[in-house]
């Protein structure tokens, strides 16, 4: 047989939630000594796929292969005997525990049937050395940085199963040189021939470390290829069926001075948050805001929206002198706020995506003007399709949607009260290729409709090719305000990191 | 649109209900006899109506609490408290409108401090409410003086032991408060508000909704309605009891409103659903009484009764009985 080089082998997979097929006959093949990056937008059925092969889901038809031989997996621990160990991007281990028993949890090694501490955390250290971490093993997991935390995952998961390893999006909250050593201990696993299914939103880590590529799309498969053999350009092309282009423009378009000004900050600030800033923002103007993390970014957002109102300082709306002390007072001013933190903040997971998109209007509405669900269908409907979400139906729970497309309703909720002034903060993050550019399509569509809005991102060719003016903070303050032609992300890296004392104009 | 109404009277605590009365009259072949006497209806399902009725009161309130996904143990102080007031009021001399105005007051001024505790100082719910469910007792001793104040007001015995049209008093209020309140909910935007905030409290204040007002108002409509039940109880027994009344039945409005199919992580509710809750509870209660087992088998078959309602719920027993079932309950949505 050709395909017995394959440790794990999906063949012919369906998978069928309600009316709405997650996986359409999809075939996937893991060699050993590869790491396998699969990708897709959310919603491709990538996470679909790999709750199959740990066990997870059960498929709705194909089969799952193991060695070559079809397995039925019950459940996650049942594939774990199989060799087919996960480790997913939030560390799923005790953090109150010490690393050794967070290592050897559940088959410790026993003396006289009590656990024997010495000999785990001798194990331990032993375990830990081959992933090139030094550290005592009988520390608490949680005192040690998330990237260490992943790795320790890791080698619990290999110790555990041992044949295959499937990190699903391992390095969403790692930094750079956590993400590096990380692709350390997976170059070493994959030598040591272990198969490695790796998930990342991110294509320089595919081409960093993977061998082969797969790429689902609307739940089909697309094609499997050797990596060394595709182009960036390639890749995209495939996860997408099309070539997007992002304009790679570098002249911001400053701020038509003739046209109106709709909202004007002067002062404004919150104690032990971000300190007073002056800002004029003008009708059919996108401002930029770029900035480290901490930076007082999102606190910015949070106070111009009345979230956690300001304490000093005035704004005007339309020239008129206003006082916005919470959310409500922000809405009727016409303004809308997509927070950063989708699933916390923004979406309300068990309700209907109809009732999400309409929350905010009939919000503004008050208690007593009650849209009847037909009104509510409507709107919903009508926003829905404008911004391309994909939803089986409207009565579904928002939760069971992609990120991108829960981000889509969360600005349709805000579309839908007809608003202004939009603050979007981060509103691409974590979120696939294709709503990423619808995303960014639409800020440009309502810039030119003439809507204000200040949008945070921490993808500065993003913001460069969007903003009218960029607003640069740094520890909780305004440092700069870019604006004019050759604007180019180096420039705004250079504001970020200049001396605090330089005015930058 | 009628196969949708269809489609509702097949919900599983309808069903629940039909079988549990179905079950006590197997046990008690008289079960469904209702005679008329003296202008009104007497018979076993009357009576399951009429004791219901309290739990029911309270479930009414307690389902917007919970939807919001909190709770509130002070139900039962809560009708001890109002039903002191308006007992002492009356023995004191005050007009039997007053005394039931002051009672209704005291009950809402509970509520809305709960309110307070949870949604103004953010204490959790059960924390919060365990406060006057400790305090709410002694409260109500030291208005009643420790003992037991008995009246003779027959417009406040009237609220409990009357009947309207044939039907007992207080279940015609349960029913009223019941249809007042679903209307309330469902015919203004107050119902989506509460379950937003019960699904996310912190999305739906950015969505722009009055969080913290509306908490304040659920949980002031509880009391409200622990005092509405308070002052039925009162006024059944010709007396309030600070230490009886309403002991315990927190528990059985917070069953009543689970078997309602509202999950106490909150989120979507029903109030006629709890209703319905409250009178299968009361259907079991009165069943085993009827039918003649002895009294201590009560709450063990109770609890069985209980687990078995709860399973016919559950979305396994929607997995065993078929993939059809799922889909509608999605469909339904």
């Amino acid at each position: 047989m050709a395909d017995t080089d394959y440790v794990l082998e999906a063949r012919g997979i369906i998978k069928i939630f309600g009316n709405h097929t997650a996986l359409d006959a999809v075939d996937f093949g893991l060699k050993a000594g590869e790491v396998h990056a699969l990708l897709g937008e959310n919603g491709a059925g990538k996470s679909t796929l790999i709750k199959i092969l740990t066990g997870a889901y059960q498929p709705d038809g194909g089969a799952v292969l193991v060695d070559g031989k079809a397995v039925t997996l019950d459940n996650p621990l049942h594939a774990q005997t199989h060799g087919i160990g996960t480790v997913y991007q939030e560390v799923n281990l005790l953090p109150n525990r010490s690393v050794a028993e967070n290592l050897f949890l559940g088959h410790q090694p026993t003396r006289f049937g009590l656990v024997d501490y010495r000999k785990m955390e001798k194990d331990a250290r032993v375990l830990l050395k081959r992933y090139g971490l030094n550290l005592d093993p009988s520390s608490e997991l949680g005192s040690h940085s998330v990237a260490v935390q992943q790795i320790v995952a890791i080698a619990r998961a290999v110790q555990l199963s041992g044949k295959v390893l499937i990190l699903d999006e391992p390095t969403a909250s790692l930094d750079k040189n956590e993400v590096d050593r990380l692709f350390e201990v997976i170059g070493d696993l994959k030598r040591s021939g272990l198969a490695i299914i790796f998930i990342t939103h991110f294509l320089d880590q595919v081409f960093a470390v993977s061998d082969r590529v797969t790429v689902l799309r609307n739940g089909r498969l697309i094609d499997t290829r050797q990596l060394d053999s595709l182009s960036r350009t390639d890749v995209v092309r495939l996860m997408l069926g099309k070539d997007i282009a992002f304009s790679g423009s570098t002249d911001l378009e400053p701020a038509n001075s003739a046209s109106e000004v709709l909202l004007d900050f002067k002062g404004y600030g919150r104690k032990k948050s971000v300190l007073p800033f002056d800002l004029t923002i003008h009708k059919g103007e996108v401002i930029g805001v770029a900035g480290l993390l901490g930076s007082g970014r999102t606190e910015m957002a949070r106070i111009m929206f009345g979230a956690d109102p300001a304490d000093e300082g005035t704004v005007e709306v339309n020239g008129k002198a206003s006082a916005i002390r919470n959310t409500t007072d922000a809405i009727r001013h016409g303004f809308g706020f997509c927070p950063e933190d989708r699933k916390a903040e923004g979406i309300l997971g068990d309700l209907s995506v109809r009732e999400n998109i309409i929350i905010a209007l009939q919000g503004k509405l008050g208690w007593f003007k009650a849209l009847n669900r037909d009104e509510q269908m409507e709107i919903a409907g009508k926003f829905g399709e404008a911004m391309d979400i994909r939803a089986a139906s409207l009565d579904m729970p928002v939760k069971l949607l992609s990120g991108g497309n829960q981000q889509k309703v969360i600005l349709s909720r805000w579309l839908a009260t007809d608003p202004a002034f939009l603050i979007l903060d981060e509103p691409t993050r974590g979120i696939d290729v294709g709503a990423h550019a619808e995303i960014v399509r639409t800020i440009n569509r309502l810039r030119d409709e003439g809507m204000a809005m200040v949008v945070i991102s921490s993808e500065l060719d993003e913001v460069v090719a969007y903003s009218s003016r960029i607003v640069v903070m740094r520890d909780r303050q305004v440092i700069a305000e870019l604006r004019g032609k050759n604007i180019n992300p180096g420039i705004i890296v250079q504001a970020i990191a200049s001396n605090p004392d330089e005015a930058l104009a | 649109m009628k196969r949708l109404h269809l489609e509702r009277l097949a919900n599983p605590q309808l069903l629940a209900l039909v079988g549990v009365l179905l079950i006590n009259w197997l046990l008690f072949p008289n079960f469904f006899r209702i005679s008329w006497q003296d202008g009104r209806l007497f018979g076993s399902v009357i009576d399951v109506i009429n004791r219901g009725a309290p739990v029911a009161i309270l479930a009414i309130g307690m389902t917007g609490v919970i939807a919001t996904k909190g709770v509130d143990l002070s139900v039962g102080a809560i009708m001890a408290v109002c039903g002191a007031v308006a007992a002492t009021m009356v023995v004191a001399g005050y007009p039997t409108p007053v005394a039931v105005i002051a009672a209704l007051g005291v009950g809402l001024a509970c509520g809305l401090w709960n309110g307070f505790l949870v949604a103004v100082l953010d204490i959790q719910p059960i924390i919060a409410t365990l406060v006057l469910m400790v305090a709410g007792r002694g409260i109500a001793q030291l208005i009643t003086e420790g003992s037991i104040v008995t009246f003779n007001d027959p417009t406040l015995i009237f609220i409990g032991t009357g009947s309207f049209l044939g039907l007992p008093m207080a279940a015609v209020i349960a029913l009223v408060l019941m249809i007042l309140v679903t209307l309330l909910v469902r015919r203004t935007a107050i119902g989506l508000f509460v379950q937003a905030i019960g699904v996310n409290r912190a999305a739906a204040s950015l969505a722009g909704i009055h969080s913290r007002m509306l908490l304040i108002l659920v949980y002031g409509l509880s009391g409200f309605c622990a005092a509405v039940a308070g002052i039925v109880v009162a006024a059944d027994i010709r007396g309030a009891d600070a230490n009886n009344s309403g002991l315990w039945l927190e528990l059985d409005a917070i069953l009543a409103v689970v078997i309602g199919g509202t999950s106490l992580l909150g989120g979507k509710f029903s109030v006629p659903l709890a209703v319905v809750g409250a009178l299968i509870i009361q259907a079991m209660n009165t069943g085993i009484l009827v039918s003649g087992f002895p009294p201590e088998f009560n709450l063990v078959v109770k609890a069985g009764m209980i687990i078995l309602i709860l399973l016919i719920q559950s979305p396994l027993a929607g997995q065993l009985f078929g993939r059809r079932a799922i889909v509608t309950k999605a469909a339904s949505k």
